[in-house]
């Protein structure tokens, strides 16, 4: 045991690293699923020790170096109250989805390619988990290309269903590449002023070293660090699909399989949310992020614009797996707006909305998955009268809408609370007002879909649908009764987000 | 029992309530008997806390904390019980009207519709006693969630329609202006700008005005902020939602649209105008004038649409909007006398408006009409209906012996008492005009139906279709309130006490 605990910061990564290629290798007839299941449980379980840990311990970090070579020179694992949560989300959804995805995953993807599916179910996992993890900022790109070759291939999987899983899947490998690339560019840039690939290194050597010679005549790399900078904002927003660099999602989102967009919706655009966050509070600093460069000022605009344009573009869809989809898009602007106020009240809104969308919008797309499941599509008129025949993934699908709209005693409403008392904090009235009109937008588009589930009239003639199996059913009801949950008790969220924010303020310079 | 053991109850026993009627569901007599047991024993929980209010008792439950900071807690205080009492109250007669209309219409889905009025009574008790703005909030929205199934029960596409009005209009202003407000006042709190987020004897803004830290007209933009966000008050323009829920079943139209939902709107108001603004603040910082006028405009505007309004339950909703606004005008005169008479009519109106939707209910079970025009000579066929209804006719325009004439009074007297119409001051000769103009309203739009009714013979076609009084329960639940009206106005002990109690808490 003793030698798990001590190891557990690498363990998280490699368990499902070596577990995907088991599972490509001798994950025949159906063994897939259980080697993924049982995989990310573990996961799981190490993860929420993890940030116990964190929480316990009285630097609020955990620092792991690999092989134990010391940083700068080898990679270090840093984990601290940030992204120890977020690796309890990501271990969260994948661990439900996975119960999920087995009835839903064998009925999109033929029977001989399922042990594939899995491994890269768990390469995708691997990555978004090492992202998280890792306090290397090279090492942070090699992870994040092994989740996004897994995420375009599991994207193309989707093709059984409908054809443009394809070619929604090239567009999403195109944009994704050079958003990687973007970064990876960023990254070289630094390399070259600093020397260092560590990011607590490149932070000191730029805080002690480069930002001080900048308000002396003779500033040092200024072009070149503001260059690398902007690069890695750019790729970056390009992975969290910040508008309006979000083109590759809604289709990527709505031709997946089911399983695969409540993963990704839940987990994927959340880790870019995290290395975003990663990037301006802890490599760079706010200080020269935001004071400097006004980064504040351009992230609000696009999160302002995300939040109208992906509302009301979902309001307009009529596919609602779509609706989700540009709905998420709005929801990032949420989150972006959360971290670009810079205040302490809005990183805690950033990072506890990071949790309650996961749990919302993974819990509705898995909903959604159900009604794909029983009736084979997920256009609005399929979904009608619905309400009767599936009442109670209809009902968890309600209540992740009510949380879209922040509605009281949901989790999108204390995210909301958050959110808006740190715009009225920051005196940044107009950025409430936005959130208020977004969340009116949410209920036009919620309700849309909630008036054709429960007053809509099925056709006489559509096929007999009944209630999911219990395996699809149970994922949905936990999510959904998390997002209701951590609506009347926020006490949880709120301690590790609060925790969250002040360490990351603490550690700026 | 302790009292906030009682006060838990009175929120839990209804929740309970609606368990019980889900699982009867296929026993509709088990199932109705659940209703009115759950209605009884609410009722029995929230009379029993009477004394502790009376006796002015601090009794104080706290649920959870939602938000560090924030707390779901409840409070006993005079004003909200006598919102209470009248919701819970007339719940009862109201249980036993549905049990008769639900039948004698052959509604469906009728255990859905049973299961959903105890989660709005909840939502009504916690509105009630909230101890501060927030969970006033929280209750205020779920009790919109709570009786929009309820709105939209008959499922027709009339019904989505209304449905998608009542809704969108309710949230539209309580999520952009209430919650706005509500967050911008925790913020100052949080500052330390104002002094609590809990309701306040005089309000808690005094410091912070008095102390420069808030800016008057900051403080004049979330009393605005706050009245237009309490869309259930249906002060005009925010009207809409009330003619279209209209679609909805009778029972719920008198119950939840003449009592337990708008009386939650202009309770509201009161309790932000009175413990979290303050009157005395509101005078000196010179705030909040315009909503004199916004209400005034909204008596007589309600008024002449209601002159126009053929069909019946419209006209009922038309006369609620513009007696609503007789609460909000009294409150907005902002004297401790005219605040008694905001509180006396909450009741008074409630038993009068419950009787007559009750009786329109009764003759659209028993007669099938729904439209004024239809009712000629329907008085000799269905005495006890029209004699209710005519009970409540006297009560909405304030003649004796039935209790609208009370809170009239206090009202009339409160402008007078001011002193300031001999001063020639607009604000008072506005609200003078408004009420005196008002009655002549009232009178206008409800004294011909009960001409037609009584003294008009049937028509050539009604005398073909012969048909009796409605089913007892609905009799006996409008026979019930029509004697309340009437008993009110001889007796009315406890609506004074509390009634008192607030006015001395504002002045």
């Amino acid at each position: 045991m003793e030698l798990i605990q001590r190891n557990l910061p690498a363990l998280v990564v490699v368990t499902p690293l070596i577990m995907g290629l088991i599972t490509s290798i001798i994950g025949r007839r159906g063994l897939g699923w259980y080697l993924a299941m049982g995989t990310t449980a573990a996961v799981l379980a190490m993860s929420i020790q993890l940030l116990a840990n964190v929480l316990d311990s009285g630097t609020q970090t955990v620092t792991y170096l690999m092989g134990n070579w010391p940083t700068p020179f080898g990679i270090g694992y840093v984990v601290d109250p940030l992204n120890a949560s977020v690796l309890v989300i990501v271990s969260i959804i994948s661990a439900v989805v996975t119960l999920y995805a087995r009835k839903s995953v064998a009925s999109e993807i033929a029977h001989n390619r399922l042990h594939f599916f899995y491994a890269l179910w768990l390469f995708c996992i691997t990555g978004l988990l090492g992202i998280t993890i890792t306090g290397d900022a090279f090492n942070l790109y090699v992870l994040l290309e092994i989740s996004s070759l897994s995420t375009y291939t599991l994207v193309a999987l989707g093709r059984n269903r409908n054809r443009r899983a394809l070619t929604a899947a090239i567009n999403y490998l195109v944009l994704g590449s050079i958003g990687a690339c973007f970064y990876l560019l960023g990254i070289a840039y630094l390399y070259m002023v600093t020397g260092s690939l560590n990011i607590a290194d490149i932070h000191d050597i730029l805080a002690n070293k480069v930002f001080p010679t900048w308000s002396t005549g003779a500033p040092m790399y200024r072009t070149t660090v503001i260059a690398g900078f902007a690069f890695m904002a750019v790729g970056l927003s390009l992975k969290l699909a910040l508008f309006p660099l979000h083109g590759w999602l809604p289709n990527a989102y709505t031709y997946s399989p089911s399983a695969v967009s409540a993963l990704l919706a839940s987990t994927a655009t959340k880790v870019g949310a995290y290395v975003f966050i990663r990037v301006i509070f802890t490599l760079v600093g706010v200080n020269f992020a935001y004071t400097l460069l006004h980064t504040d000022t351009v992230l609000m605009l696009s999160a302002g614009a995300a939040i109208l344009f992906g509302s009301w573009m979902a309001f307009r869809q009529t596919n609602v797996k779509k609706l989700l989809a540009y709905s998420s898009i709005g929801q990032i602007g949420y989150i972006t707006l959360g971290f670009a106020l810079g205040n302490a009240g809005g990183l805690t809104a950033s990072v506890i909305h990071l949790f309650n969308h996961a749990l919302t919008k993974g819990g509705m797309f898995l909903a959604l998955g159900i009604v794909a499941y029983r009736t084979g599509h997920t256009r609005l008129q399929d979904l009608r009268g619905l309400g009767r025949k599936l009442p109670f993934t209809m009902a968890a699908f309600t209540a992740g809408g009510l949380g879209l709209i922040g509605v009281p005693l949901t989790a999108g409403f204390i995210s909301k609370w958050y959110l808006v008392s740190s715009c009225i904090e920051a005196g940044r009235y107009e950025m409430a007002a936005i959130v208020l009109v977004g969340s009116m937008i949410a209920l036009l588009y919620t309700w849309k879909v909630v008036e054709t589930i429960y007053f809509g009239k099925r056709d006489e003639n559509a096929p007999v649908v009944k209630e999911a199996p219990i395996t699809m059913l149970v994922p949905v009801l936990l999510l959904a009764g998390g997002s209701i949950y951590f609506g009347i008790d926020a006490s949880l969220t709120s301690r590790v987000a609060t925790a969250a924010a002040h360490f990351l303020l603490g550690g700026a310079p | 029992m302790n009292p906030e053991m009682i006060l838990s109850l009175a929120l839990g026993v209804p929740l309970l309530g609606t368990l019980l009627i889900v699982m009867a569901g296929r026993v509709p007599n088990l199932r109705e008997a659940f209703t009115l047991l759950t209605a009884l024993a609410t009722f029995g929980l929230v009379a029993c806390l009477y004394p502790y209010v009376v006796h002015q008792q601090a009794v104080r439950v706290e649920l959870l904390t939602v938000i560090p900071g924030v707390p779901l807690a409840f409070k006993l205080e005079p004003l909200g019980m006598v919102y209470a009492l009248v919701a819970t109250l007339l719940w009862i007669p109201n249980s036993l009207y549905a049990f008769g209309y639900m039948r004698a219409n052959n509604e469906k889905h009728q255990t859905r519709f049973y299961a959903c009025f105890p989660l709005a009574i909840a939502s009504a008790i916690g509105i009630a006693f909230a101890e501060n703005i927030f969970t006033m909030f929280v209750f205020y929205e779920t009790l919109t969630f709570s009786t929009f199934p309820l709105v939209t029960h008959k499922g027709n596409s009339d019904a989505v329609k209304s449905g998608r009005i009542y809704l969108g209009v309710l949230l539209t202003t309580s999520v952009c202006f209430q919650l706005l407000a509500v967050m911008w006042i925790v913020a100052l709190a949080n500052q330390g700008d104002v002094s609590s987020i809990d309701f306040t004897r005089g309000g808690i803004f005094r410091e912070g005005l008095a102390s420069n830290a808030i800016d008057p007209s900051i403080f004049g933009l979330l009393f605005f902020l706050y009245i237009y966000g309490i869309g259930k008050a249906a002060v005009m323009p925010v009207h809409r939602w009330l003619p279209a829920a209209m679609v909805a079943p009778t029972p719920v139209s008198a119950f939840l649209h003449a009592v337990a939902v708008v009386k939650a709107g202009v309770f509201c108001v009161i309790k932000v105008t009175v413990y979290v603004f303050g009157v005395d603040t509101l005078r000196r910082y010179d705030q909040g004038g315009w909503l004199l006028y916004a209400a005034g405009g909204t008596i007589l505007i309600g008024s002449l649409i209601a002159m126009f309004q053929d069909n019946l339950k419209k006209r009922l909703a038309y006369s609620t909007i513009s007696q609503l606004s007789y609460i909000v005008m009294a409150t907005a005169l902002l004297t401790p006398l005219s605040i008694f008479a905001a509180v006396v009519h909450i009741v008074a109106h409630a038993f009068g408006k419950i009787t007559l939707f009750f009786a329109a209910g009764s003759v659209y079970t028993a007669g099938h009409k729904t439209q004024v025009s239809q009712l000629d000579g329907i008085g000799r066929r269905m005495p006890w209906t029209m004699g209710a209804f005519t009970v409540g006719t006297l009560s909405m325009i304030g003649v004796p012996p039935a209790v609208g004439l009370v809170s009239k009074w206090y009202l009339i007297n409160s402008v007078i008492e001011s002193g300031r119409i001999a001063g020639g001051h607009f604000d008072e000769i506005f609200a003078l005009v408004v009420i005196l103009f008002s009655t002549l309203l009232n009178a206008g739009y409800f004294l011909p139906i009960v001409y037609r009714a009584f003294f008009k013979p049937l028509s050539e076609a009604d005398q073909k279709h012969p048909h009796g009084e409605a089913p007892w329960p609905i009799v006996t639940a409008l026979m019930f309130t029509a004697g309340l009206t009437l008993f009110f106005f001889f007796w009315n002990k406890p609506m004074m006490e509390l009634a008192e109690l607030v006015r001395r808490a504002v002045g």
